[in-house]
């Protein structure tokens, strides 16, 4: 069905949390997803070229890097990029075939690829460019939230959360339910003023990203008991212990 | 976005095939073009024809065609599933119009016209909303797409019908009618250009990846070093300078052109008349191409925003 399940307050919302203050741009994140995916559920994530020139391929995980602003305040901003799980995600609805769904239990947004008969419909109401089609197959195929390990109990506890959270050595990834505000996630959105990826278009997505913290203004002047300059001291005898001293 | 080919060529034929379809449907029972069922089977066959060739092309436009079948059932949520089932379901109409005109059943045909009549005009509306729906991308998010598809649909099917009708020498009311749609048709499509132009873009880089609070966002270095199905796919950039001339070669030899040879068939009437139905019709056919290109290439995707695109586009 591709008509999407009634929201209910305080309904589990599945999501990430990118922190692009610590994002170092490595791209582990994008790596292990694709590690874990080719073999995962919808698997495989197939590649043209792999080992040659105009090698390109099916990833759930791109990490783009920006600058933002000028000047002082400008800032290198690494910027990982996967399906978002909308609320009111447009590329269930456009499908025409019901492969395209959103599970009412958790709100993650699948594609059942036995139904599929990749018209791309989907790809084109995604805003994000969360879909990415298997040429091989002639399916579309997205990020499924690693459905496949967070409910995997032949996987230690611990290890029950996305690739991409797993494997993230700078902690900048965090993976948990913003249905419930009382979540670690939840409190960590509000904590640091977490955003959603191009609102104004009303797909209301799930996950949310941590803007980079602002760097401390350095001060222009010099601090106001810094004292007198060296060549403002005259005696030579202080001049040579304000000069030992500054060492 | 990536101009397929299967799909430019689908929404055009059928376009024309519906709207072909709908004139003949509702102008035979006002006895406004030739009542012999050679006309009529002429009419409703060539637009069945153009119908089932644009289906099949935009068959080819998907990944795994064998299961087309299944897009039938989501009409509840989605326009390409409505799309489909009107299609097939104003095949029913459209093909007992086909018989009853050969079999010369005037009331048979006359209720079966109107209804394919109906079918076609819901069928080709639907066209319009997979595109209107979309609100990612600005150009196609616009009130005038939809009301253009049915515009071009009904234009481009009564210039055929006044082709079809010239050669019984009685072009003249669908001539008259495609005349006024194709300058309807020319006018509708200045001012949604000038609109999108003008438009500021809803979505940008900044409120794309959110960093606007700290200011202009440029890239820095893209996910990938190769091109990816995203890029292929809506990224497609096009000339602007092409698109210029494809804007004048749409607009005059789509609309103007064919609208002004249409009158003349009017006023000249007999074999010269037949003539410019039929020059009207070639050329509204290939000016519609040029349209739909443009349609998809002229659009903009916000995808494209990630990888650095002008919001403009």
């Amino acid at each position: 069905m591709t008509s999407l399940p009634e929201s209910k307050p305080g309904a589990k919302k599945l999501g990430l949390v990118i922190d692009l203050d610590t994002c170092v741009g490595c791209q582990a994140c994008a790596t292990n997803c694709k590690e874990w995916n080719t073999s995962g559920h919808m698997a495989p994530l197939p590649d043209r070229h792999p080992y040659s020139a105009g090698q390109e391929g099916v990833w759930f995980n791109r990490v783009h890097s920006y600058e933002a602003g000028d000047g002082e305040d400008g800032r290198t901003v690494h910027f990982p990029r996967s399906c978002l799980h909308c609320e009111t995600p447009a590329c269930v609805t456009v499908c025409p075939t019901g492969a395209s769904y959103k599970r009412a239990e958790d709100g993650i947004v699948l594609v059942n690829t036995d139904m599929c008969i990749g018209c791309q419909l989907c790809a084109w109401a995604c805003p994000y460019g969360a879909r990415e089609f298997d040429d091989d197959q002639g399916v579309m195929k997205k990020c499924t939230l690693c459905i496949d390990r967070i409910y995997n109990e032949h996987i230690p506890e611990e290890r029950r959360v996305p690739a991409c959270v797993s494997t993230c050595p700078a902690n900048a990834r965090h993976f948990g339910d913003l249905g419930d505000p009382d979540s670690a996630v939840s409190k960590l959105v509000a904590e640091r003023g977490g955003f959603e990826l191009m609102p104004e278009l009303g797909y209301k997505p799930v996950n949310r990203y941590l803007p980079p913290r602002r760097a401390p203004k350095a001060d222009a002047g010099p601090p106001k008991d810094a004292g007198p300059l060296p060549s403002q001291i005259t005696n030579p005898l202080l001049r040579w212990v304000d000069k030992v001293l500054s060492r | 976005m990536n101009p397929a080919p299967s799909i430019v060529f689908f929404t055009v034929a059928s376009g024309a095939g519906y709207g072909l379809l709908f004139w003949a449907g509702l102008l035979r029972p006002l006895g406004w073009v030739p009542a012999s069922p050679g006309f009529g089977a002429a009419a409703v066959g060539l637009a069945l024809v153009l119908i089932m060739f644009g289906l099949l092309s935009s068959m080819a436009h998907l990944g795994r065609p064998e299961r087309a079948w299944r897009a039938l059932s989501q009409w509840r949520s989605s326009w390409l599933s409505r799309e489909g089932v009107a299609a097939v379901v104003t095949f029913g109409p459209a093909g007992l119009l086909f018989l009853s005109v050969i079999g010369d059943h005037t009331a048979l045909a006359t209720a079966m016209g109107l209804l394919s009549a109906l079918g076609a005009a819901i069928t080709v509306y639907c066209t319009g909303m997979i595109y209107a729906s979309l609100p990612t991308i600005r150009q196609w998010h616009h009130p005038l797409v939809t009301p253009g598809y049915l515009l071009f649909a009904a234009f481009s099917g009564a210039a055929l019908l006044a082709m079809l009708a010239g050669f019984w020498g009685q072009a003249a009311a669908p001539a008259a009618i495609a005349a006024v749609l194709g300058a309807a048709a020319f006018l509708l499509k200045r001012v949604y250009w000038a609109s999108v132009d003008g438009a500021r873009p809803v979505s940008t880089m900044e409120t794309a990846t959110g960093l606007g609070s700290i200011g202009k966002v440029r890239v820095l270095d893209p996910p990938h070093t190769e091109t990816n199905y995203l890029l292929r796919e809506m990224a497609f950039r096009i000339a602007r300078v092409h698109a210029a001339r494809l804007r004048t070669i749409a607009s005059i030899a789509g609309f103007a052109a064919p609208a002004v040879l249409l009158a003349l068939a009017l006023v000249t009437g007999g074999v010269l008349a037949g003539i410019c139905a039929f020059a009207a019709a070639a050329l509204a056919m290939v000016g519609l191409m040029a349209e739909r290109w443009l349609m998809f290439a002229e659009a903009t995707h916000t995808v494209a925003l990630y990888y650095g695109a002008d919001a403009r586009g």
